[in-house]
């Protein structure tokens, strides 16, 4: 994690596991279903010590996305059934919200699930999985009610991974990496107790879990131990001039701005947490996003710049002379241009701002 | 850290905003107030005396309130948020406070009470042409003659220096070292031309030919460090007024676009334009956290931490501040480059402040010279 390799699913299941056993994979949980009923800036001072230590977060589509949503929404037998092994990562749940014609605009989606005696049955395909190929079970957005406005016919079902008709197809990324899959439903059949919350409830539950993410939205914790390292880095990285890269002045200055700009970040990410009262958000939140996953970005394009030359060599094996970190940089960099895009892109943050804070 | 005001701490914010806003709340109000030499309103200035306003920062055996820097900044916001001219930050927290840092408990009691009862204005005489932003002096030299000591050298730009009834002035020592002198400005060998700057305030040329002065403070002492650290609370303090000059802005922009029509609908019809109101706004909350952070180290008093928080806390000030700026002339169009309206002089008054104690680039070679001696900064060290 620290050294930015990517890791293996039994890693981050290992992870979560040694958290959990702390009682400190779910702390924002309600203490019945496990947790610790923690506050927002509680669980912001947590997640920035495990960012800057560098170890793996719990798996957010567990800890922050569908555990939430069932402890809130499901029934006593969901409840009962899942969250143990959600908050254990005993299941691995991936997310069936976006597809090929519904990205930003969330509500246009068309997989179907149609009422067959006890079951649903769902047809339609989902995109952008992220770490779907480990995926157990998937909370899928679906549509069960296509003659209404359309927010007010989704519905959220619980659909196992390995039921007949599902299929999980990888799709290989800008960084070589299989990251994200496409996700087929062909007449898989859902028991109808799958289904979570009310019939056609699906986009308040939808609204429920993105908005749970004000806390977490912005990597500080970890974007600054990246930039620690890439600093520490610069400090020993030869110029080929007798000097290391940290003696540019161009160089320092990008650091000093970069570092500026990411203080200025976690401060707004203290007051928008210490001050979200009764659950609404502090209005500077959506900034959270649109500035932390720009910087982000911007340090891992300084990680590129500084491997130089060796930044090529992302094929390169053990055997290389050139520096690992150097080796992994591009591709890391490429990858990230995700961060801008997932989550509401950037542009949807934008619009957020305008309409909801500043009335525009 | 808490970043929420106190009961009396809205109290005060209220006072001041009602009694700045009574001034000017209409922007025309203030573009007479610049009109006309001292270039502010002198019965505003004694209404902000009466409030105690004057006398915030001050110790209250010297005739203060003894209020803290969060007390300070809301002050600096309030004004910031009219532009309202009247000189709290030159007199009251640069020069008021080089005296309060500097001067013995006589002189403290003496000036800095007559300061805070608006019965006189001081003036700091720091910057000489060819320099740049720093603590120390050079072309204005002190000399002694026995107990007696004169000043000869040019200072310019002084803030406020023709109005001022006492300068505080920065002069190079004899054996080395920068001291701090009081001088009345009627003794002999001192000139004054004052001019307008271009934000409506005041400024002058102010020359000393052997002109008498009175050491602040211990006669001969090296007070380079506290003029370093007075000077960074006054940068912190300068980023409480340009944050407020910054909400205001972003405020007359949002209402300009949602009441402005072309080609028969309004602005805000169009996406290009709110987003960059947008991001106006991640501009500003930015801002917003640094400044009230910074505000914040003054209050914990560790003179390097101080000095780090106000090198940062101007960096983004000044990025922040030329940002929502320029692009709140660009959204507004032509009206913004009329003398008549008030945002073109908001931005004018923002490159004032951008430029009175070192710009972003200025701390950023600041900055550059300790980044490698760090691991990752931590707010909660400071």
């Amino acid at each position: 994690m620290i050294e930015g390799r990517e890791l293996t699913k039994e890693q981050i299941v290992e992870a979560q596991q040694t958290l959990n056993a702390a009682g400190l994979a779910v702390p924002h949980w309600p203490e019945e279903y496990g947790g610790r009923g923690w506050t927002d800036l509680q669980r912001h001072i947590w997640l920035e010590e495990l960012q800057r230590a560098g170890v793996p977060t719990p798996l957010a589509f567990n800890a922050s996305m569908i555990g939430p949503v069932i402890a809130h929404f499901g029934t006593e037998e969901q409840k009962k059934e899942f969250l143990p092994k959600t908050a254990n990562l005993d299941i691995w749940w991936s997310q069936g919200f976006s597809e090929p014609d519904a990205g930003s605009d969330l509500a246009s989606l068309r997989t179907t699930a149609v009422k067959d005696g006890d079951d649903w049955v769902v047809n339609g395909q989902k995109a952008w999985t992220t770490l779907g190929q480990f995926g157990d079970w998937i909370f899928t957005l679906v549509r069960t009610d296509p003659d209404v406005k359309k927010q007010a016919g989704i519905s959220m079902l619980l659909i196992d991974m390995t039921s007949p008709g599902l299929e999980v197809r990888p799709v290989q990324l800008i960084d070589g990496s299989y990251e994200v899959n496409e996700v087929w439903f062909d007449d898989v059949r859902v028991p109808a107790d799958n289904l979570v919350g009310e019939l056609n409830g699906g986009w308040t539950i939808a609204k429920f879990l993105l908005g749970n993410e004000r806390v977490g939205v912005a990597p500080v914790g970890s974007t600054k131990r990246i930039l620690a390292r890439a600093k520490d880095l610069a400090k020993e990285t030869s110029d080929g001039e007798g000097g290391t890269l940290l003696d540019d002045p161009l160089v320092r200055a990008r650091i000093v701005e970069l570092e500026n700009e990411l203080l200025a970040l976690e401060l707004t990410a203290l007051r928008v947490v210490a001050h979200s009262a009764d659950g609404e958000p502090h209005p500077a939140s959506s900034v959270l996003k649109l500035k932390g996953t720009e910087l982000q970005q911007a340090v891992s394009e300084l990680m590129v710049d500084l491997a130089g030359p060796a930044s090529v060599a992302s094929g390169a094996g053990d055997a290389s002379d050139l520096a690992e970190w150097a080796r992994i940089s591009t591709p890391t960099y490429l990858n990230l241009r995700k961060a801008s895009i997932y989550g509401g892109s950037n542009e949807i943050q934008r619009q957020i701002i305008s309409r909801t804070i500043l009335g525009l | 850290m808490d970043f929420t005001y106190d009961d009396e701490q809205e109290a005060l914010r209220d006072a001041v905003r009602g009694l700045v806003g009574k001034a000017y709340h209409d922007y025309e109000q203030r573009r007479q107030a610049v009109k006309e030499d001292p270039g502010f309103s002198e019965q505003q200035w004694a209404r902000l005396a009466e409030m105690g306003v004057l006398g915030l920062p001050f110790a209250e055996e010297d005739g203060g309130v003894g209020a803290g820097p969060t007390e300070i900044g809301i002050v600096c916001q309030e004004l910031g948020r009219t532009i309202a001219p009247e000189p709290f930050l030159a007199s009251v927290v640069l020069a008021g406070g080089l005296v309060s840092a500097a001067g013995t408990p006589e002189q403290r009691a003496e000036v800095l009470g007559a300061l805070a009862a608006g019965e006189r204005l001081l003036a700091f005489a720091h910057d000489e042409p060819g320099r740049r932003w720093g603590a120390s002096a050079e072309q204005v030299t002190a000399s002694a003659d026995g107990d007696s000591w004169s000043l000869t050298g040019v200072k310019e730009p002084v803030p406020h220096g023709a109005r001022a009834d006492l300068l505080v002035v920065s002069a190079a020592l004899p054996e080395g070292g920068t001291g701090l002198f009081l001088v009345q400005p009627d003794a002999d060998g001192v000139t004054r031309e004052g001019y307008a700057t271009y934000d409506g305030g005041r400024a002058a040329k102010v020359a000393f030919d052997g002109a008498a002065a009175t050491p602040l403070g211990e006669a001969g002492l090296d007070v380079t460090a506290s003029i370093a650290t007075v000077q960074d609370i006054t940068r912190v303090m300068a980023g409480n007024q340009a944050l407020g000059a910054m909400q205001t802005l972003l405020k007359a922009t949002t209402d300009y676009l949602k009441t402005r029509k072309q080609f028969g609908v309004t602005l805000n019809t169009f996406q290009a334009l709110n987003f960059r109101a947008a991001d106006m706004y991640t501009s500003l909350e930015l801002t917003h956290s640094l400044v009230a952070w910074a505000t914040m180290v003054i209050a914990a008093g560790d003179p390097d931490e101080v000095a780090e928080a106000a090198a940062r806390a101007s960096l983004q000030v000044s990025r922040g501040g030329r940002h929502v700026g320029q692009e709140a002339i660009q959204l507004h169009g032509g009206i913004a480059m009329t003398a008549e309206y008030s945002v073109g002089m908001f931005v004018a008054h923002l490159t004032a402040l951008d430029h009175l104690l070192g710009d972003g680039n200025h701390q950023v070679r600041v900055l550059s010279t300790k980044v490698a001696d760090y691991d990752a900064l931590d707010p909660l060290d400071v």
